[in-house]
């Protein structure tokens, strides 16, 4: 613990204050207020809100929409993620042996990350769009394989592989940041008891790796609950009938477009939880972090 | 068992040479310490003996055998490395036993050569633990066991003590030096700490700047060091140089203020008139009564060591530093005559710093 | 290290290579598609190779989508989120870490919970507040009585109000209310060592001194990685000016990006204009990779140490 410390605590006020007023404008009260709001029914002609317990809960979960939407966010969540981490961790285990042009590759693989969502959004829905470029002439070859905007497996398809893209970049930087973080000795000491380059990729730096990993996982699970928006938003607007509306989607269009305040606040306490309890997972494998000697 | 041989060796990043053309022969069974400062090359040259960096130009052989482009694996040396390098995740018994698993020893036979390895070195009970729980010294006899259990024809040793406090340190210098009576493999240490360099070594490899400046017994080094950098870097408390000019009609060194050193006679004949550092061990030095001493100096200060007491004086604008373990009653500014030992004067060119010799030649030409 | 590896570095190669295709490809499609007529972009085959009409569209793209002013209110807004973002963190985390009292936990705490929940999830009820950024005060005050209480003494009714739509405050406040900077700053900070608080002190150098003469000078390297992730993270922002601007002389260059496509439908409707829509794409798309790929060594740097 520190001892050195100022003494003119009201200074320390002064620094922290600016920052806890924003903190309780934009975000604590906004998520209190969803909690006011998802056990309150506003009254159709003004009057306010009357508490209502658990109903709007109860009418979300009861509605199928709803629970198609909590659906197609786990197969998005689940297949981007493998899509993403798989590629990354396979592509900074490689390009972490610094071989000739090791700098173009990093560079290479990191902008991405510098894309905005509805860019990204945009380029895949044209790259996929059955009416221009490749896949215009993959249908001419093939008849009717390819049409996103009917068959919704393969909207999900397209929005995964959009989304997974502009999420490998973010991963690569951690897992190759975690990958130099071991010790160079251990690498070289793996050498000199006999182990190879892919011995010792499996039996030194993937376990090494093992709190990057999870860390890695759980935050692109989250990110594709909160962050998804903008690419289904220019992708698919969460169609076709619905086959791509994730949570956050659904949330949007029902309280914007559908003005549902009550509603969408369930929804959104809903989606908190999932976020939460995803955080609470973290921090238990960040806790069992590998010390190094 | 193997002998190493370093032949013309070089090694460069980019552009910058940091090993300028070693040579180096290591005789079978020999326990060979490479001292020098940080920077001078000395890791480098291990670490190109391991495999672990190229060799830019030259050779080293193992046994009869080339190793440049050997993998190190392929070389039969194990390493103790500066940090351990221990294996985080795995248990003591898994660091040690990793280099036979990977090699596809049966898990019987391994389990029974790392239980016989760890009781050599006293890590029975810790088998089980992780690295992160042992002490620094428990840890520095895991990477020991992890280097034995492979019974290699050479061990390198990268600094593998600087990480532990004093005591423990020399400690450790013991076992070493028994685990290489015990096995009694080609052993190359690298250190930075001269009395690690000293204690342990049968031959001490002394270098700076990318080169060797001298190889020798620690008992020769210490006594005939080959230059300045060598008799400065080598002996505790270091020892006090002056320059002066030699003069053959003296049979000595004539310092500032007329102060004269005696130097023998066949050396002063042989350099006479030549510009010289001379080079006085603080031990090789004794204080005596006013006017039968060479130098006189004024006292400064004084240290305690226990058995003998460092007295530092001011000659010109140099210190001079005598260990005398008698006990002198001193006062600042006290002007005192100072005494060297004729056989233990180094003298070195004020050019080069090389050692002045008299050579045998010479010897027979100029009679003493 | 010597390792002769020669199929392994082949078969390296191989991957990596294949990794910067599957992420250097659709840009590379994206780039053709701006550089041909529209007709050209739905011809079958596909032109596969960069056509002339590049600047034309860039040119359509810029104009169609008014990019010029967009481009100057993105700059504002991200210049300000980078701003806000680096002074409140910095502040908060000399608050929190060079003084020692009671409520220094609790506040820690509440600044760290902002993390878990990124905007997007409470996205509604801050719309609420940015219709009104008094609104949570005013309801603090109505909670309180003291509302109630003024009015019954003086007569007043206390009706704050601060509409934050279709304005920079607005666009900017809420993207600055999370933790991650701070997070950032506090790290560094506790890895100041105390002898130099100690030193301050004997040199009589009071708190702000410190913070100004000490702590500032020795943070440009943080400064440095927290500007080019703030500068990004504003640039692209999508969802929240979505909401926040109807006035169009605010929009964020994200949200007019979209706007230059018709919304995927099965209803058919015309053929998109791709090759204005890619154009579109390059030139938003411009400003971030120019961050990233310039100041990589502070981007990536930031980005670990906020996360982690």
């Amino acid at each position: 613990m520190r001892r050195a410390y100022f003494k003119n605590n009201w200074v320390a006020g002064l620094m922290v204050a600016p920052q806890l007023i924003i903190v309780f404008t934009f975000f604590y009260f906004p998520t209190s207020q969803a909690l006011y709001w998802a056990f309150t029914l506003e009254q159709p002609w003004g009057g306010g809100n009357t508490w209502v317990g658990f109903d709007n809960f109860r009418t979300i979960l009861e509605d199928p929409y709803y629970w198609s939407s909590i659906w197609v966010s786990v197969v998005y969540a689940v297949g981007s993620t493998v899509l993403a981490v798989g590629m990354a961790l396979t592509l900074a285990i490689f390009a972490d042996r610094q071989l000739a042009g090791y700098k173009l590759y990093k560079v290479g693989m990191i902008w991405p990350y510098a894309i905005a969502a509805p860019a990204v959004g945009l380029a895949f829905r044209f790259i996929f769009t059955p009416g221009a470029g490749i896949m215009m002439f993959v249908n001419q070859l093939f008849p009717h394989l390819w049409n996103p905007v009917d068959d919704g497996n393969q909207a999900m398809a397209m929005v995964i592989v959009a989304g997974a893209w502009k999420q490998v970049a973010y991963n690569f930087i951690f897992f190759l940041a975690g990958l130099q973080s071991i010790p160079r000795s251990l690498i070289e000491a793996g050498a000199m008891d006999g182990a190879r380059v892919l011995r010792r990729m499996r039996d030194i730096q993937l376990p090494l790796l093992a709190p990057t990993f999870f860390f890695v996982l759980v935050i692109n699970i989250t990110d594709s609950f909160t962050d998804s928006f903008g690419i289904v938003d220019t992708m698919t607007a969460g169609g076709p009938s619905r086959a791509t509306n994730l949570m956050v989607y659904k949330i949007f269009n029902d309280g914007f477009q559908g003005l549902d305040y009550s509603g969408a606040a369930a929804q959104s306490i809903i989606l908190m939880l999932l976020v939460i309890a995803l955080t609470f997972v973290q921090f238990r494998y960040i806790e069992r972090k590998v010390h190094y000697t | 068992m193997a002998d190493i041989q370093v032949h013309q060796v070089r090694k460069s990043y980019g552009k910058t040479e940091v090993v300028h053309g070693v040579d180096l022969a290591v005789a079978t069974g020999e326990f060979i310490v490479i001292l020098g400062p940080s920077g001078c090359g000395k890791s480098t040259l291990l670490r190109m003996i391991a495999g672990l960096e190229s060799v830019t130009a030259g050779e080293i052989s193992i046994a009869g055998r080339v190793v440049n482009d050997l993998e190190p694996h392929e070389r039969g040396c194990a390493m103790v490395f500066q940090n351990y390098a221990l294996y985080p995740h795995m248990t003591v018994a898994e660091n040690i036993g990793y280099a036979l698993k990977v090699a596809g020893l049966p898990k019987a036979d391994r389990l029974a050569k790392v239980a016989s390895v760890a009781a050599s070195v006293g890590l029975t009970e810790f088998l089980d633990r992780r690295p992160g729980q042992l002490s620094g010294g428990q840890r520095q006899r895991v990477a020991m066991a992890r280097a034995i259990i492979r019974e290699p024809a050479v061990f390198l040793f990268d600094e593998p003590l600087s990480n532990l406090d004093a005591k423990l340190r020399v400690q450790m210098r013991h076992e070493i030096r028994r685990i290489h009576n015990q096995i009694k493999a080609t052993s190359v240490f690298v250190t930075h700490d001269q009395a690690e360099g000293m204690t342990l070594a049968d031959r001490l490899v002394v270098m700076n700047k990318g080169v060797i400046e001298q190889i020798g017994t620690p008992e020769d080094i210490y006594h005939h060091p080959a230059s300045v950098y060598v008799a400065g870097f080598i002996g505790s408390p270091a020892m006090n140089f002056l320059s002066g000019q030699i003069s053959a009609q003296h049979h000595a060194v004539i310092l500032a203020n007329d102060a004269r050193i005696d130097i023998p006679a066949a050396l002063a004949a042989q350099h006479d008139g030549a510009l010289t550092q001379i080079g006085l061990r603080p031990e090789a030095l004794t204080l005596v009564p006013a006017g039968q001493g060479q130098i006189t100096a004024t006292f400064d200060f004084a240290e305690e060591t226990g058995p003998a007491k460092l007295y530092h004086f001011r000659f010109e604008d140099l210190t001079i530093s005598v260990l005398s373990p008698e006990k002198h009653d001193l006062q600042h500014g006290q002007p005192m005559a100072i005494k060297a030992q004729p056989d233990a004067v180094h003298l070195f060119t004020a050019e080069t710093g090389k050692r002045l010799t008299a050579h045998d030649v010479a010897r027979e030409r100029v009679p003493a | 290290m010597i390792e002769r590896t020669p199929v392994l570095n082949i078969a390296t190669h191989v991957i990596l290579t294949m990794g910067l295709i599957f992420l250097l490809l659709p840009m590379y499609l994206v780039i053709v598609a701006a550089s041909h007529s529209l007709q050209d972009v739905v011809s079958v085959p596909p032109n596969l190779l960069p056509g002339d009409q590049l600047w034309i569209n860039l040119q359509a793209a810029w104009d169609k989508g008014h990019l010029g002013q967009r481009f100057v209110t993105t700059f504002i807004v991200a210049m300000g989120v980078m701003t806000g973002k680096i002074v409140l963190s910095c502040i908060t985390a000399f608050g929190l870490v060079f003084f020692d009292h009671r409520l220094k936990m609790p506040i820690f705490w509440a600044i760290f919970i902002t993390l878990m929940l990124p905007l997007e999830v409470r996205i509604v009820p801050t719309y609420a507040v940015a219709a009104n950024a008094f609104l949570p005060f005013q309801t603090l005050l109505d909670l309180s009585g003291l509302t109630w209480l003024v009015q019954a003494l003086s007569g007043i009714e206390i009706k704050l109000e601060w509409n934050l739509l279709n304005s920079y405050a607005g666009l900017i406040m809420p993207l600055v209310a999370t933790a991650t900077g701070t997070f950032l700053y506090r790290q560094f900070f506790l890895t100041i060592p105390e002898e130099l608080v100690e030193a301050a002190k004997m040199d009589g150098a009071g708190p702000l001194r410190f913070l100004w003469d000490v702590l500032i000078p020795l943070s440009r390297v943080n400064i440095a990685a927290l500007a080019t992730i703030m500068f990004v993270y504003a640039w692209n922002q999508y969802l929240w000016p979505l909401l926040v601007v109807t006035d169009q002389s605010y929009a964020m260059i994200a949200v007019e990006l979209s706007r230059l496509v018709p919304k995927f439908s099965a209803t058919g409707g015309e053929v998109p204009k791709w090759h204005i829509a890619m154009a579109g794409t390059l030139i938003v798309m411009l400003p971030p990779i120019v961050v990233v790929v310039f100041m990589q060594r502070w981007f990536v740097r930031g980005l670990i140490n906020t996360d982690k």
